[in-house]
């Protein structure tokens, strides 16, 4: 189970990143389209946390150690190149995941089946706008590049094996293991409930859905390199994994504009306990 | 004031000059009898209760009229993105981060629908958008407010949504179809947001004790702004006998603010909250609520441009606009690029390399 975490976890940061574009987009079809994706991510979010606890309390009262997203997901956006390369590179990676888990008779597969179709329609729109500034004037080719270059190195943390979702090496043990680390580091807050959480996950079976991650991360080079050739882009040939790569958002370390997000994110209902809104 | 009609009169004299060249008289019939006819024509069919459509005949004025109403209508929704895109990052619950999120989408969508229906008057989006950012149109003064706390994301629900469906619902019945048809849609859409807002505020006042003291005092900042959106009194309104001549308006600005205190002083009961008004109480003999003196003086100031958030709201709109115009540009280059020829008859021709292309 806390590979519902992981994933929900992903939705819910970068539905929060993409929230904060409304009222600032570059035209008004973005602003319809970018609160549209982080709508839908914030529906996937809700429902996969669900599946762990309470999902508010999960949103607003774990701290930054306790969460298990993708440093990719929690990057501030930057200019709009640099969210579009964010959200190429997300975006991709969940729709092949999600592809394989719907494809699957796992936990997921039913829930995986529903978001595939946003998803899809999440990876055109970064796509096609891959292509636009790619292959549009000098300026965007430089900012979309630039973009691509500077996430690249948070990419390679996608395909480390999420516990749950991976039919080899999956324990009750290691699910527990990381439960009681997520427990450990939440606020005093949310501390009983949290804990109530993760004796949730503890006990949670494995998936089961197989997923292949070295498969899953072929296919996810060979879509992304295609896209960034054909917007006469090129690839960036940074570090993805290892010491100078970015990479432990799965284990709760994550980047420092994480937890700024987080406290904009949590304080007013961490103002008022146990308030109902 | 003054660069608003001097606006006005360019884009309704070459709008005109379109229809008299289209649609005039046979060559030689004096412009003074051609257009006498036009008019009667025009008349006739607003008496009537039909739609004038785009490319009818209408008078420059009537013209004039209403794209300075759908300008400001269309730019009322996006500047009315910013006060509560202020709470999306900080909404207190998934679920009403959701709820948010959505309206503030519909908010986008709307201008969308509003500019593309001013656009069939002649002018353009970009137009439109260039006269805002300089200043020479307007938008709704409710949104120089600020939004201080969770409630009054509420509140704008509740109230300022609450008003504009009061304004709105008789433009569905608006003489210029297009007008018409987008307000059927968008109040549709608003209704539904001012229920969120309500059932907001109703959460917050049953809720804690810090919380419902939250929605009293965002109900009390945000009543006498909610009312000034109905704009001057009639006797000191400028545009109301010609626009509600033409159909375009359907009531008096008095009658339309009689009209929302009658509706929100029960809901206000419902909700447990009080309305920051010693003088509101019913009036059996008129069967209506008497209500409070407007503050007049704050309303002039904030049309002025001096109220609390207007240079904010005016500069992060240019800014949005300015940092996006480069992703615009990119958008234009790739579609002049990869558009095939036969799409773009009217274009000079593009390298041949990208011509086969159709992305």
């Amino acid at each position: 189970m806390s590979a519902a975490l992981a994933l929900g976890d992903d939705a819910l940061v970068l539905s929060h990143r993409l929230g904060e574009w409304a009222g600032h987009a570059p035209v008004l079809e973005e602003e319809v389209a970018l609160a549209n994706i982080a709508l839908d991510l914030l529906g996937q979010a809700r429902v996969l946390l669900s599946l762990v606890g309470d999902e508010d309390e999960l949103a607003y009262l774990r701290e930054e150690r306790a969460f298990r997203n993708l440093q990719l997901v929690e990057q501030p956006n930057g200019d709009f190149a640099h969210t579009i390369a964010r959200q190429l590179y997300f975006s991709v990676y969940q729709h092949l995941l999600y592809e394989r888990l719907a494809a699957g008779d796992g936990r997921f597969a039913e829930l995986a089946a529903k978001a595939v179709k946003e998803v899809a329609y999440h990876r055109d729109h970064a796509e096609q706008w891959v292509l636009r500034l790619g292959d549009g004037t000098a300026e965007s080719h430089g900012r979309m590049q630039a973009g691509l270059e500077a996430l690249w190195r948070f990419t390679g943390e996608m395909f480390q094996p999420i516990e749950g979702l991976d039919a080899a090496g999956t324990t009750a043990a290691a699910d527990a293991a990381d439960a009681t680390d997520a427990s450990a580091t939440a606020g005093t807050a949310g501390a009983t409930t949290t804990t109530e959480a993760a004796a949730a996950i503890g006990t949670a079976g494995t998936d089961g859905s197989g997923v292949d991650w070295a498969e899953l991360e072929g296919a996810w080079l060979a879509a992304v390199t295609a896209t960034v050739e054909r917007a006469t882009l090129t690839l960036p040939t940074g570090a993805r994994t290892g010491a100078w790569a970015a990479g432990a958002g799965r284990q709760g370390l994550h980047t420092e504009p994480f937890g700024r997000m987080l406290a904009e994110m949590q304080h007013l209902h961490r103002s008022h306990p146990g308030a109902s809104w | 004031m003054a660069a608003v009609t001097a606006d006005q009169k360019t884009q309704s004299t070459s709008g005109t000059a379109k229809a008299a060249g289209t649609e005039a008289g046979p060559a030689g019939t004096a412009p003074e009898a051609a257009d006498a006819a036009l008019l009667a024509a025009f008349d006739a069919a607003v008496a009537a209760d039909d739609r004038i459509e785009p490319r009818d005949w209408m008078p420059e004025a009537y013209r004039a009229t209403l794209v300075r109403q759908m300008a400001q209508h269309a730019h009322s929704e996006i500047i009315g993105m910013q006060p509560e895109a202020n709470w999306i990052t900080r909404a207190p619950s998934l679920r009403r981060k959701a709820i948010l999120m959505a309206k503030v989408q519909d908010e986008a969508g709307h201008g969308l629908y509003l500019y593309s229906a001013a656009e069939t008057l002649g002018t353009s989006r970009e137009e439109l958008l260039d006269k805002l950012h300089a200043g020479r149109q307007r938008y709704s003064s409710i949104f120089n407010y600020p939004t201080l706390t969770w409630a009054d994301v509420g509140a704008i629900g509740w109230l300022v949504d609450g008003a504009a469906i009061t304004n709105q619902v008789p433009l569905c019945r608006c003489s210029y179809g297009p007008y018409a048809r987008a307000m059927v849609r968008i109040c549709k859409e608003e209704s539904f947001h001012q229920r969120q807002g309500y059932e907001l505020l109703l959460a917050l006042s049953r809720g804690t004790e810090a919380q419902h003291a939250m929605a009293q005092d965002a109900v009390d900042r945000w009543w006498w702004p909610s009312l000034m959106m109905f704009g001057p009194p009639d006797d000191a309104s400028s545009h109301s006998a010609q626009s509600m001549a033409w159909k375009i308006k359907r009531h008096s600005n008095d009658e339309l603010r009689q009209r929302f205190v009658d509706i929100c002083v029960p809901q206000a009961e419902a909700l447990g909250l009080t309305l920051p008004d010693p003088d509101i109480r019913w009036n059996e003999e008129r069967g209506q609520h008497d209500f409070g003196a407007i503050d007049w003086t704050e309303f002039q100031q904030v049309l002025k441009g001096d109220g609390p958030c207007n240079e904010q709201r005016i500069t992060q709109r240019r800014r949005a606009h300015e940092e996006g115009a480069w992703v615009r540009d990119a958008a234009a280059a790739y579609a002049a690029k990869h558009t095939a020829p036969s799409a773009r008859t009217a274009q000079p021709a593009q390298p041949a390399q990208h011509v086969e292309e159709t992305a």
